[in-house]
């Protein structure tokens, strides 16, 4: 006991350095966003219509993908978490797949995504509509890096709940669909809460899939991001308010997920 | 009406071979130390693990039905009451399953607190009862989904001693007034001696006495129910 704290006290002047190094570098970027700000003419810019076509493209898009990675990521959540009792291999392709999109460079996602449903892109070319540089495309990108997170925090929410409540359930007379509606689902609804807002948040600051998939047409596809990226160089001032609004979003998120377990991303 | 179950499991190296019959207002109680096989028998009847066999309940095969059509009421050891659901939600929820309207459904489970003395329970959630009361709700649940047969695991285990007596005698109260075919599982004789009118003795996946209550103090046919007995004597 007396040993460990002893060499523990004897650490902390070494470790403090770069620990406050670290912190710096994480917080002082925010601070100098903040102390920057142009508040006085806040209002005024964040009232410009180009910001709110931006505003409205992005929580509209970001809402549109999370709904998408709901109907769709909660099977695959539910399929995932019950993948334990597969043979290893389809079980790790699977993992890897839903995990590679958290990894993958966006630009690289929105390659891909181009190589997928572009004109001459292996689904694409048989369609008989242009998906890329749409607002649809917007979505598509979103979903394509968002949906893991909502994916792995529902997952985890549903490994880490109590099976016999299923069997419980199925004793009273309640057929599988029931047992899933009234049940598993309740049971993992903070997980999918907490899920949802990850997703929602990685949607609305989704700029590299999005840019090469869709591009920066305004109104359509030019998403709060990438107005932020755009206006830097025409701007500035436009481009920190834009910040000051995506961060205030992010914080937001922070917020309503403290002291909440995020089980798929702590596991 | 009655039951009647031969069960065949095998799980790694342990097997199970047991024949069951039981007959309504007769509760039959499953006695065995652990590991003997008594959960896995209730969990085959039940139909949430697998097991070769016939299971005729009132006449009906239904080994090959679903848990959620065998209509078998299950009280856990631990009661498993769904936590994001009231107490009388809880009690719903089966008649809800079986596809009762919302209004009947909670009229039902209401008439089930009252019958076992805890309409003030209503609003409460699972976590805000009392083990003894949790025990009255977990088996109020599994009489109002209409049950052909009742189990109940060890249903006084969770419960602390002081208290235990008391839930007892109510338990055995509740399964008199409701007269249907019950089996009981325990380690305990003191559950045997108020719930029990047939004892069947399950000592490593076999049956190894089937007596009356009477007959198994006066002359336990195992090791197991002697020590069982003696120590039974004793307090």
């Amino acid at each position: 006991m007396t040993r460990g704290s002893a060499r523990r006290s004897f650490l902390m002047p070494a470790l403090w350095i770069p620990a406050a190094l670290a912190l710096a570098l994480l917080g002082l970027p925010l601070v100098a966003l903040v102390v920057r700000a142009p508040w006085a003419s806040l209002p005024d810019l964040l009232s410009r219509s180009e910001v709110i076509q931006a505003l409205a493209l992005s929580f509209g898009t970001a809402s549109i993908a999370t709904l998408v990675s709901l109907v769709l990521g909660i099977p695959l959540a539910l399929v995932l978490a019950r993948s334990a009792e597969w043979s290893v291999v389809p079980r790790r392709v699977l993992r890897a797949l839903v995990t590679v999109p958290l990894v993958l460079p966006p630009v690289v996602g929105g390659v891909a995504l181009l190589l997928l449903l572009g004109r001459r892109g292996l689904i694409g070319q048989f369609l008989p509509f242009t998906i890329p540089f749409s607002t649809s495309a917007v979505v598509i990108a979103q979903v394509f890096v968002a949906m893991p997170f909502l994916v792995l925090a529902v997952e985890g929410a549903v490994r880490a709940s109590d099976r016999r409540f299923e069997v419980a359930a199925a004793t009273l007379g309640a057929s599988r669909w029931t047992v899933l509606r009234r049940v598993t689902l309740p049971l993992v609804a903070p997980g999918i809460a907490a899920g949802s807002l990850l997703c929602f948040t990685r949607a609305l600051g989704e700029f590299g899939a999005t840019i090469t998939f869709a591009g920066s047409f305004p109104g359509v596809t030019q998403t709060l991001p990438i107005a932020t990226y755009i206006e830097l160089q025409r701007d500035p001032d436009a481009a920190i308010a834009l910040s000051l609004l995506l961060m205030a979003a992010s914080v937001a998120v922070l917020v309503s997920l403290r002291d909440r377990w995020v089980p798929g991303l702590t596991a | 009406m009655s039951l009647s179950a031969s069960i065949h499991a095998v799980r790694g190296t342990f097997d199970l071979n047991v024949h069951l019959t039981a007959e309504p207002g007769r509760t039959l109680v499953l006695l065995g130390p652990n590991g003997a096989g008594k959960s896995t028998v209730l969990a085959a009847i039940a139909g949430t693990v697998p097991s070769d066999g016939t299971i005729l309940i009132n006449g009906r095969a239904v080994s090959d039905e679903e848990t959620a059509r065998r209509r078998v009421g299950y009280v856990f050891q631990d009661y498993l009451l769904f936590p994001h659901l009231s107490v009388l939600e809880n009690i719903a929820f089966g008649p809800r399953a079986q596809g009762v309207a919302r209004p009947a459904a909670r009229a039902t489970a209401a008439g089930w607190l009252e019958r076992l003395g805890i309409p003030e329970l209503a609003d409460r959630r699972p976590t805000q009862l009392s083990g003894g009361q949790a025990q009255r709700v977990a088996l109020a649940r599994a009489l109002a989904s209409g049950p052909e047969l009742l189990l109940l695991d060890e249903p006084l285990a969770a419960l602390d001693v002081e208290v235990r007596d008391d839930v007892r005698e109510e338990l055995a109260r509740h399964l008199r007034e409701w007269g249907g075919l019950t089996i009981v599982v325990t380690h305990s004789l003191d559950d045997v001696a108020s719930l029990a009118h047939d004892v069947v003795v399950l000592e490593n996946g076999r049956e190894t006495q089937r007596a009356t209550v009477r007959e198994l103090v006066r002359s336990p046919a195992t090791p197991y129910v002697e020590r069982l007995v003696a120590a039974w004597r004793e307090d």
